[in-house]
């Protein structure tokens, strides 16, 4: 064997894994969804070609809502996460050195310890009903009667922007970390107030963090399930719910199929025109 | 030193009794100075001297814990770093990567208020004053280091500051550069007639620049004055050994009388000395002894030295050769201690070889003696 094919070789059993990976995991799976979602059943155990799912979307106002309003509570959850994460890591990055520096960053990834499930039912411990903050605001005085926090729109937002807060501080740190401080020094030294110098200096710094964080935090929030579903209670509205209930409830595959192809593209068309506006490329934001 | 800050009207920038406590610690230990309208000042210590310290005040960075700074005669102490008449280089230059060239020289202009067509003026004629004109669009980092340094200076300078702080900014640079920038910032100084206060650690750069230089030790100011003051008339034991290079005795006072004072060095030497800087000698009190390199008389016969007061007989370690600054090593064979002596340019000494018999010779005046325990603080 020559050095040639010694090194191909080896180039080839080091993608194998990967190649596998992408091809098993994610290519075929997305390609049968995709034939499932192009069917339709017109009796038991018939099925043929038709486009009948996706036009079943746009004519039914119930799932066209329910989609529109899964993604503007998403750039919603995505906006606030960034505008409560962005102090919050500048705190972490900037302000602070040494050992409690990294006791505060532990400290965000801390509730991650526990499963999504855990943490969602610890929310609703604290807002039903009969919860925590119920009672504490009746011992309190300030309310006659239970007050029921659960199942609404506002308590969805929470629970997404808590579950979402992680993978907003970690890129925004680090990008954060990497600003020279005398770079803030010179923007106020040359005349400018802490607006000017956050807007011409530290954001334009920090925008790579704040569009992976956005980007991740965006996916997560729109393809989440358990967190609108308990908090928002059977009425939340949220487009993965729709597509659960086709797969599971209804039995109605080909729906479900067409349903995740409309998300996947809704996201992209999102993420996409997010990175236009922002002027920044994916690669720089990843990378 | 202290009756020139009397007269207050004359200096653009003062220091009053500045003290910075970090804890214990004091970065800086009451420091008082003026600086006039147009000087170049600079203020030269070892790392860790408080000179960034004191810096960081002026600009506004840092607070000090008693004292005052005042510009052109106000007091700037409650005044923030962006609202103070003054800028301020920093070490890593900090210019803004986000920005072109010319967006950082318009930073300060746009932040000051003025008119777009007065701005794009105003950068434009900075760029032609540092000679990149047409690099106004292009980005930081396709600049180099010289032309770096230029846009950060001119990113204060069109600001038209009452002084421009500036924190090593040749730190970052190679040798060559370095001694290039130093002769431009110089130009530059003239040519804008701002007051620089330049604080380094390198001698040649602080004695090269400046028209006065205040040399810093342990928080306090040890000497203000000219280069020459400073290089010839030492105050302090800290500055005959910190300015210029020097050879370096420690011993205790034999006898004195009006003309000088024996010292007995603690490797056995006799040395006849001047005595110098404030502190009274006594005797049998610790000294030190400094002779410069250039005052010592080199000779290869015994004859040429025997009028001077010192003499010293060793064996040439090695020849320095440096061009003009060529030096020799010379070991005294009585103590085995090490002198660094410079050599005549007649060319009467190339012919000098390894472990030659030499003769070295000072005069007592060339000799200057500081009370002082012989730490090198």
């Amino acid at each position: 064997m020559n050095m040639q094919t010694a090194s191909r070789l080896s180039l080839i059993l080091l993608l194998a894994p990967l190649v596998l990976w992408l091809l098993v995991l994610i290519i075929l799976p997305h390609v049968d969804m995709f034939l499932v979602s192009v069917h339709e059943k017109i009796a038991p155990r018939v099925y043929e070609y038709s486009t009948a799912n996706y036009a079943a979307f746009f004519t039914e106002p119930l799932y066209w809502n329910t989609f529109m309003r899964t993604a503007m509570m998403s750039i919603m959850a995505t906006a606030l996460t960034l505008v409560i994460g962005f102090p919050v890591s500048y705190y972490i990055a900037k302000m602070l050195r040494g050992r409690f520096k990294n006791f505060l960053f532990l400290l965000c990834l801390v509730p991650f310890w526990v499963s999504e499930l855990v943490r969602t039912f610890g929310w609703m411990i604290l807002l039903r009903e009969s919860g925590v903050i119920s009672g504490l605001l009746q011992s309190l005085g300030l309310a006659s009667q239970p007050i029921e926090m659960l199942y609404n729109d506002a308590t969805i937002m929470v629970g997404l922007v808590y579950t979402s807060m992680l993978f907003m501080v970690v890129p925004l740190v680090s990008t954060l970390d990497s600003l020279d401080d005398s770079l803030v020094e010179a923007g106020y030294d040359l005349g400018g107030n802490a607006f000017t110098v956050l807007r011409k200096i530290i954001i334009p710094h920090a925008m790579p963090g704040i569009v992976s964080g956005c980007i991740v935090v965006f996916m997560l929030t729109l393809g989440n399930y358990l967190t609108p579903v308990l908090l928002g209670g059977k009425d939340s509205m949220w487009f993965t719910q729709m597509i659960y209930t086709q797969f599971i409830t209804r039995f109605n595959w080909e729906l479900g199929a067409a349903f995740g192809f409309l998300l996947l593209a809704l996201s992209s068309l999102i993420v996409w025109s997010g990175l236009k506006l922002s002027r920044q490329t994916l690669t720089e934001a990843v990378g | 030193m202290t009756d020139a800050i009397e007269t207050t009207n004359a200096f653009d920038l003062e220091c009053h009794n500045l003290i910075r406590r970090y804890g214990d610690f004091a970065a800086v230990d009451d420091v008082s100075f003026g600086v006039p309208q147009g000087e170049f000042f600079s203020i030269l210590g070892p790392s860790g001297c408080g000179k960034t310290t004191i810096l960081r005040m002026m600009a506004g960075f840092d607070r000090p814990t008693s004292g005052d700074i005042t510009i052109k005669g106000a007091s700037v102490i409650n005044v923030p770093p962006n609202k103070r008449p003054v800028n301020m280089v920093f070490q890593q230059l900090a210019l803004f990567p986000m920005m072109t060239v010319a967006e950082n020289i318009a930073y300060g202009l746009v932040r000051k208020g003025l008119g777009k067509s007065e701005i794009a003026t105003k950068v434009k004629s900075a760029l032609d004053r540092i000679g990149l004109p047409t690099s106004g669009d292009k980005n930081i980092n396709q600049l180099s280091g010289g032309q770096k340094q230029r846009v950060a200076i001119a990113r204060c300078l069109v600001l038209e500051p009452a002084a421009l702080l500036l924190d090593e900014p040749l730190g970052a640079l190679d040798l060559k550069l370095r001694e290039h920038m130093k002769v431009e910032l110089k130009k530059m100084q003239d040519q804008f007639g701002t007051t620089f206060v330049y604080i380094t650690h390198d001698q040649s750069e602080a004695l090269v620049m400046s028209d006065h230089v205040a040399v810093m030790n342990h928080g306090k100011f040890e000497q203000i004055g000219t280069p020459q003051d400073l290089y010839y008339q030492p105050d302090t034991a800290f500055v005959a050994g910190f300015v210029g290079d020097t050879n370096r005795w420690h011993g205790r006072v034999e006898s004195m009388d009006k003309d000088g004072v024996k010292v007995t060095s603690s490797d056995g030497v006799s040395l006849l000395a001047t005595p110098a800087g404030s502190q009274p000698l006594v005797k049998g009190g610790e000294v030190d002894i400094f002779v410069r390199p250039e005052q010592v008389v080199i000779s290869t016969e015994l004859d040429r030295i025997a009028h001077l007061d010192n003499a010293i007989t060793g064996d040439l370690m090695s020849i320095l050769f440096n061009g003009a600054n060529s030096r020799a090593l010379v070991r005294d064979r009585q103590t085995g201690g090490e002198l660094d002596v410079a050599l005549p340019q007649t060319g009467e000494f190339s012919h000098l070889r390894q472990g030659q018999e030499i003769h070295l010779g000072w005069g007592m005046a060339q000799a200057k003696t500081f009370s002082g325990t012989g730490e090198i603080s």
